[in-house]
């Protein structure tokens, strides 16, 4: 599965828990495809298990929750594990939607290397993925 | 973007002397709006022919012959966290403060249909609404508050069937007539598949279920109005203005059909169907909205439906949110914007006003943010005259003009709806959902490249200052503990003999399409849960498979 050179960028988006809201998942999936990248949508409602079962069975390269309804911090605590048990620490994690400054630290501290907020822009996104995916895989993109 | 003539140089003015470039401007709708409108406009456009008197048919002014003089518009702020205790003294806080009518939020758990101590549950407890579980948490929440006097709006949509019969027994426990009974459920469950996402079962039993609700109150509960359908959420999605009201008619075309089919007449029951509509965007764009959309939905009961009395022909609305105007940056500008959505929803003759608190793109709003909004519907009829007199922009060139070509826009695309295959086919292969989804990111797109124009997003930004406007809800486990505490007790309490025997009443009758109303009453006066009863009906109908489009 390592060391492969010849692929794009894999994504999993992802809405955690039991929020509907789907409107900023969706326009950053297109986002993210139009940058270039390959991008699992997984719908709503997925609970920390099945968020780190797809990671794993699609092998992505990003890890990528949209959450807009506040449960963010105890569904990360839930996930954390699951993805190191997977086998996904080395993956990128990155969080996004309505998440309140004073989380940040303690998402930081879960593993999400990327936050972004509400009002964050694509460009930003997508440049963040690009430089955060470890590098065997960068140097795949096109 | 904007046209500014004074910056143009000089010698560039005395060249050309005369016209300056006018930027085209074409409203979201895809309407072009001239820079100036004369009668010739109205006459070329359809004319005053389809206007009407206020009251009368087609209803474009207004349901009402004296609107708001006779009553101003009922002020309901969505409210509702944590448990049900919590949420009892932010309603009478708000009374206490003038408002006028409720609108109930409830937690996701409990919009989806789950107890508070399902593990699918953890960490949402209480979040973003109030946690229901059985009956004795509406008796809780609306304790002390006389329902003679305050109209009860519950914002719930995969559950509805069980939280309105909890609110009519919890009504009946206190003795009131159900026979009397006022009040509203959103209950519009084909946009939740659109946008909101709280479907339970899928698409074909949850308009059933729909259908069901309406056919039980026309008879048990002929004041309460059993669904406001939705374009509000459709609009957040994506939707353009005129697709808000043309998918929201073509739902509430299913579900009269689905009404229909069991033998009522329209007017059996159509003079309690509802609406819930968006705000945010161009001022005159969404008053010729409203005022066209109620034309169109009369003219539909009416000539599609063979309606009589005039109020199946009513188009009543709730309108003054317009939570995707509201920008997370310079929070306190939400505020204005929030002014200027509740003087378009006076404008335009709402029955009905919420408005978004400046503070909630971040939070559960606090009592001083939903006070600021209280008292901005409050300056509209007390202060500035809004409900001095009916339909005041009836007779504008520019808005008489936009009316009739936002009509004819909604006509075109709800013939189009029905040319593809008619909106339940559209909504159950996500074909709407896709659609509103590449607008949401075209318009995404739009905002981030400045061409359309946010303040204090694209233009006028100030980093890194916006929290501190803020004060963050806290979020309490101990809430969530005291709820399922409560849960355990209640099922410790009850007469579980009683609550076997319905449940599986409503299994039988859900199996044979019988009205399941009635068993669901008889279970939930007999306490069974909110989860107890949606294990139940899934059984029978299974779970919706959402299709993974974007």
């Amino acid at each position: 599965m390592t060391g492969r050179t010849d692929r794009r960028i894999r994504i999993v988006v992802a809405k955690p828990g039991l929020d509907g809201h789907d409107v900023g998942a969706k326009v950053v999936v297109r986002a993210l495809m139009e940058a270039g990248f390959e991008v699992i949508y997984t719908g709503l409602r997925q609970p920390p298990e099945a968020v780190a079962r797809i990671a794993l069975e699609e092998d992505v390269d990003v890890i990528a929750l949209s959450s807009m309804a506040g449960s963010h911090v105890p569904f990360c605590q839930k996930l954390k594990p699951l993805l190191e048990q997977a086998g996904l620490s080395d993956k990128l994690w990155v969080i996004g939607g309505n998440l309140p400054r004073s989380d940040h630290d303690t998402l930081r501290a879960l593993g999400f290397k990327g936050i972004f907020p509400t009002g964050s822009r694509f460009d930003d996104i997508v440049a963040f993925i690009r430089e955060n995916v470890r590098p065997n895989v960068q140097e795949g993109v096109k | 973007m904007n046209d500014r003539p004074e910056t143009t140089p000089k010698s560039a003015q005395s060249n050309k002397a005369a016209k300056p470039e006018l930027r085209p401007v074409v409203n979201e709708s895809g309407i072009e709006i001239k820079p100036l409108y004369t009668a010739e406009d109205v006459e070329q456009n359809g004319g005053f022919g389809f206007l009407g008197k206020p009251g009368e048919y087609p209803f474009v002014r207004g349901i009402h012959p004296l609107m708001y003089r006779h009553r101003p518009f009922t002020m309901r702020q969505y409210t509702g966290f944590g448990n049900p205790v919590q949420t009892n003294q932010r309603f009478k806080y708000l009374i206490a403060n003038g408002q006028t009518g409720l609108n109930v939020a409830f937690d996701l758990p409990t919009q989806i249909g789950l107890d508070s101590d399902d593990p699918m549950a953890y960490g949402e407890v209480g979040r973003v609404g109030m946690a229901v579980d059985s009956l004795r948490d509406f008796e809780i929440a609306f304790d002390g508050i006389d329902l003679d006097k305050i109209t009860v709006s519950l914002t719930i949509n995969g559950a509805a069937p069980q939280l309105i019969a909890m609110f009519l027994a919890m009504g009946e426990k206190r003795g009131y007539d159900a026979k009397r009974l006022r009040g509203t459920a959103q209950n519009d469950i084909l946009k939740e598949f659109i946008g909101r996402g709280t479907w339970i079962y899928p698409v074909k039993p949850s308009i059933r279920l729909v259908g069901d609700t309406i056919e039980f109150c026309a008879t048990e509960a002929p004041k309460y109005s059993p669904v406001s359908v939705c374009g509000y959420h459709i609009r957040e999605s994506g939707a353009n203005p005129v697709q808000e009201m043309a998918y929201a008619f073509c739902i509430a075309k299913a579900y009269a059909d689905d009404v229909i089919k069991r033998g009522l007449s329209i007017d059996e029951f159509a003079g309690r169907l509802s609406f819930n509509f968006n705000i945010f965007g161009n001022i005159f764009e969404q008053v010729a909205k409203f005022r066209a959309a109620r034309g169109l939905w009369a003219r539909i009961m009416k000539e599609q439906y063979g309606a009589k009395e005039p109020g199946s022909m009513w188009m009543r609305m709730i309108a003054g949110g317009g939570g995707g105007g509201l920008t997370f940056e310079q929070p306190e500008v939400n505020i204005v914007r929030g002014a200027y959505y509740a003087l378009i929803s006076a404008l335009s003759g709402a029955q009905t006003m919420a408005l978004c608190c400046f503070d909630e793109a971040y939070t559960i709003p606090s009592e001083y943010a939903q006070r600021i909004s209280l008292r901005t519907m409050q300056l509209l009829t007390d202060e500035m005259g809004l409900a001095d007199t009916v339909d005041p922009l009836a007779g504008s060139y520019y808005v008489e003009t936009l009316t009739n070509q936002m009509r004819q826009k909604m006509e075109e695309t709800m013939a189009e709806v029905d040319r593809q295959g008619g909106i339940v086919q559209l909504v159950s292969e996500g074909a709407v959902q896709s659609q509103v989804s590449s607008q949401a990111y075209a318009m995404q797109k739009d905002i981030e490249s400045g061409k359309f124009l946010k303040v204090g997003v694209n233009r006028y930004r100030i980093e890194g200052q916006e929290e501190h406007e803020v004060h963050m809800h806290p979020y309490n486990e101990e809430d969530t503990r005291m709820q399922v505490d409560s849960l355990n007790r209640i099922r410790g309490e009850r007469d579980n003999g009683k609550v076997k025997a319905a449940l599986e009443r409503l299994g039988a009758d859900a199996r044979a399409e019988r009205n399941v109303m009635p068993a669901i009453m008889e279970a939930v006066k007999a306490y069974a849960t909110v989860g107890e009863i949606t294990t139940q009906l899934a059984g029978v109908y299974g779970r919706y498979q959402e299709p993974i489009r974007f």
